[in-house]
């Protein structure tokens, strides 16, 4: 698919396949252990967004709630592809990309609701977490800082010769933040093992893409001298190959990639959001290509999945986040003692390596 | 540049030397003091690099970095994009992932650029994640050159409210190599506060090797016993001058480091003397002046003859006309005044 091709909005983005139709993408890369878990883990962050949806609607969770329903593919689909000493920097529409390096849902529901048992223990919230045990850096509110932090471990791994890669998130919105165009000149200039997934799902909170740039962002790319790619972000395997291929090039000393994942955000900016500026036949199209649903007519036309097999994992998955979320509320609220000792480090300590469950790389205990 | 070649360590890693060890002694400028500092820790330690503005071939705006992509080459002293956000995120990153990056901004001021970075990503790291962001920040700051008002700030107090940053502002050559030691080794972001003004206009001597002053700690730089001057940076040298005029009874606390603040020294010498002027060369509102003043006036009440007063710039950008700027930032007139006032209270 080129950028010419999907230059158009996403309003207008007929062109991608819908719920049934065959998806261009088809890739080589992975075995039918890989494609169920493909599955599995967009499923996991499907229900467990849901469940943490209604926990914010029971309130117990503080603050506000966002959630990436719709773009489960794009996480997913791009941790999968990475190693596990590669590092990642992962935003508010990923949680996948954390399940799939290894996180236990119920840290995520404990964090969302500030409990002790929490990835960060109640100091920070919602998706503002990365587990250090898994390679993991939690991202701030202010977008898209993290990729410029993304670009300063790629440049310690270039610095130091490893074949690593760094990958991080943003969203369309963040390219028209100064920051984005300093990360992606800095990747550019110093060659950088970057891996750059720009989700692009129409909208800036409740601004779409004619309000937020004249040009694609992905066309860029080319201008900071390092390629873009376009890919359907609903596709989970389009998404995976396009990384995939990606973080080999960035091992192999030949720079950064861009990759826009052409997407929808199906719910509102963030649960305080009744999205009422969204067209709902907008809405309706797109969730005729829920990449969920997709992939699974796909394992089973395609790949001759056991339609059995995939009810039983959508019923293991259900069973798996119901017990995530009896534990995440059991866990207590923090105690506010010791905050000021927290501010500073003692001492320094490396990130450990995430798990990297794709047949490839194969490290840590894969489901 | 008097100290360029064969330092050997000549204290073990940890800085202090061993008792009875003799540590060899050179006179060096301040510039050259941090020069030396960084270079003996590049030498050192294989993850420490230099990253910058113009630090590579160009050797820094200032030449701290002068000579050093000879020794190091270019893979530790980078060239650097004009670009703050940059600068500062990027060294985040390379902290998080094991390098101790020590970052140049050509000017002090330039630090606004790459606020967000340095406030909301670098500071709050370790609080919200856990992890530990050893960074260095190197601020050529002040003014007293016409630099006007985007080459002059002092902008030490910006720091002092993002929680998780630490701040030193070294007033000698002895002390900018062993905070910038300090600040390399640390684990935390380290804001490094040098003084333009100091660069080559002080000289005194540096113990050679590896040295490191402690973060945190404030050092009396004259013993006096009748009033306080607190004081930092550029203010210090201005402070021993007054009171070289003045006689015995003024004493000199160079806080040294202005995040976390010595408040045990403040505490000690203001109780002593009973009388405490904060002096800095950054403006007046809410600085580091007002948090010391606050700090005596919180700890030290009983103890005090004479209210708490401040010798600072005025609220007013710096401006670029000589006479002007002049005005403004603190001159040895203004101190021995302040201190004239105390005394006779």
């Amino acid at each position: 698919m080129s950028a010419s091709e999907l230059r158009t909005r996403p309003g207008a983005a007929t062109t991608l396949p819908r719920n049934g139709e065959r998806p261009e993408s088809s890739t080589n890369l992975l075995d039918a252990t890989d494609r169920e878990r493909l599955l599995r883990y967009m499923l996991l962050m499907r229900r467990s967004e849901e469940r943490a949806l209604s926990l914010y609607k029971q309130g117990k969770i503080p603050g506000s709630f966002y959630d990436g329903c719709g773009q489960e593919a794009i996480g997913v689909g791009a941790a999968y592809a990475l190693a596990p000493e590669d590092r990642l920097c992962i935003l508010h529409r990923d949680l996948g990309a954390h399940f799939v390096r290894g996180l236990e849902p119920e840290r995520y529901l404990g964090n969302y609701m500030g409990r002790a048992g929490g990835v960060t223990g109640g100091r920070d919230g919602n998706m503002h977490f990365g587990d250090p045990e898994l390679g993991c850096v939690g991202m701030v509110s202010m977008l898209p800082d993290m990729a410029l932090v993304a670009c300063g471990m790629a440049l310690a791994m270039k610095l130091r010769d490893e074949p690593r890669v760094a990958l991080t998130f943003f969203g369309e919105g963040s390219t028209a933040n100064g920051q984005w165009h300093e990360a992606m000149n800095f990747a550019g200039v110093q060659r950088l093992p970057a891996v750059f997934i720009l989700e692009n799902n129409g909208f800036a909170y409740s601004t779409p893409n004619e309000g937020e740039f004249a040009v694609d962002p992905i066309e860029r790319a080319e201008g900071y001298g390092f390629p873009g790619v376009v890919v359907d972000g609903n596709d989970v395997e389009a998404v995976f190959e396009a990384t995939a291929r990606a973080a080999e090039r960035a091992r192999c000393g030949r720079g950064p990639t861009l990759i826009e994942c052409r997407t929808m955000r199906m719910h509102g900016h963030g649960a305080h959001d009744d999205m009422s500026y969204v067209p709902a036949e907008l809405l309706a199209e797109w969730r005729d290509r829920d990449p969920i649903e997709r992939y699974a007519g796909r394992l089973v036309e395609d790949h001759g999945v056991d339609r059995g097999r995939i009810q039983g994992l959508f019923e293991a998955v259900a069973a798996e986040v119901a017990a995530a979320a009896e534990a995440a509320l059991a866990s207590p609220m923090p105690a506010p003692d010791g905050l000021e000792q927290q501010v500073f480090a003692e001492e320094w300590r490396a990130l450990g390596d995430g798990r990297a469950p794709w047949s490839r790389h194969a490290k840590g205990a894969g489901r | 540049m008097s100290v360029t070649t064969q330092l050997e360590p000549s204290t073990p890693r940890g800085g202090e030397a061993p008792a009875g060890a003799t540590v060899e002694i050179r006179e060096m400028t301040y510039l050259e003091a941090i020069s030396d500092a960084l270079r003996e820790e590049m030498r050192r330690d294989a993850s420490v690099f230099c990253f910058g503005q113009d630090v590579g071939a160009f050797g820094g705006a200032f030449k701290v970095t002068e000579g050093f992509i000879e020794e190091f080459g270019p893979d530790r002293v980078v060239d650097a994009p004009l670009a703050e956000n940059a600068i500062i995120g990027a060294a985040v990153g390379a902290a998080i992932e094991g390098l101790r990056p020590v970052c140049e901004m050509q000017f002090a001021d330039f630090v606004a650029c790459g606020f967000d970075q340095l406030v909301n990503v670098a500071a709050k790291m370790h609080f919200r994640q856990g992890l530990a962001v050893p960074m260095v920040l190197r601020l050529p700051s002040g003014g007293g050159f016409s630099g006007g008002p985007f080459h002059s700030q002092n902008p030490e107090a910006w720091f002092l409210q993002a929680p998780g940053l630490k701040v030193v502002a070294p007033a000698t050559p002895a002390d900018a190599k062993g905070l910038l030691t300090s600040a390399i080794r640390d684990p935390n972001p380290v804001c490094f506060l040098e003084h333009k003004g100091l660069y080559r206009s002080v000289r005194g001597p540096v113990p050679l090797g590896e040295h490191a002053t402690p973060i945190g700690e404030a050092r009396i730089a004259r013993e006096g016993n009748e009033m306080t001057v607190i004081a930092y940076g550029s203010a210090v040298a201005l402070a021993e001058r007054a009171a070289d005029e003045l006689g015995d009874s003024v004493e000199v606390l160079d806080l040294r480091t202005l995040a976390p603040l010595d408040s045990v020294a403040i505490e000690r010498s203001a109780r002593r003397t009973g009388k405490v002027l904060v002096a800095h060369e950054a403006t007046r509102s809410a600085g580091v002046g007002a948090e010391v003043a606050a700090i005596v006036a919180d700890r030290c009440f009983e103890h005090l003859d004479a209210p708490v007063r401040r010798l600072t710039a005025p609220d007013v950008p710096i401006p670029f006309s000589p006479p002007l700027e002049m005005s403004v930032l603190p001159q040895l007139e203004d101190m021995k005044e302040a201190c004239r006032e105390l005394l006779a209270y």
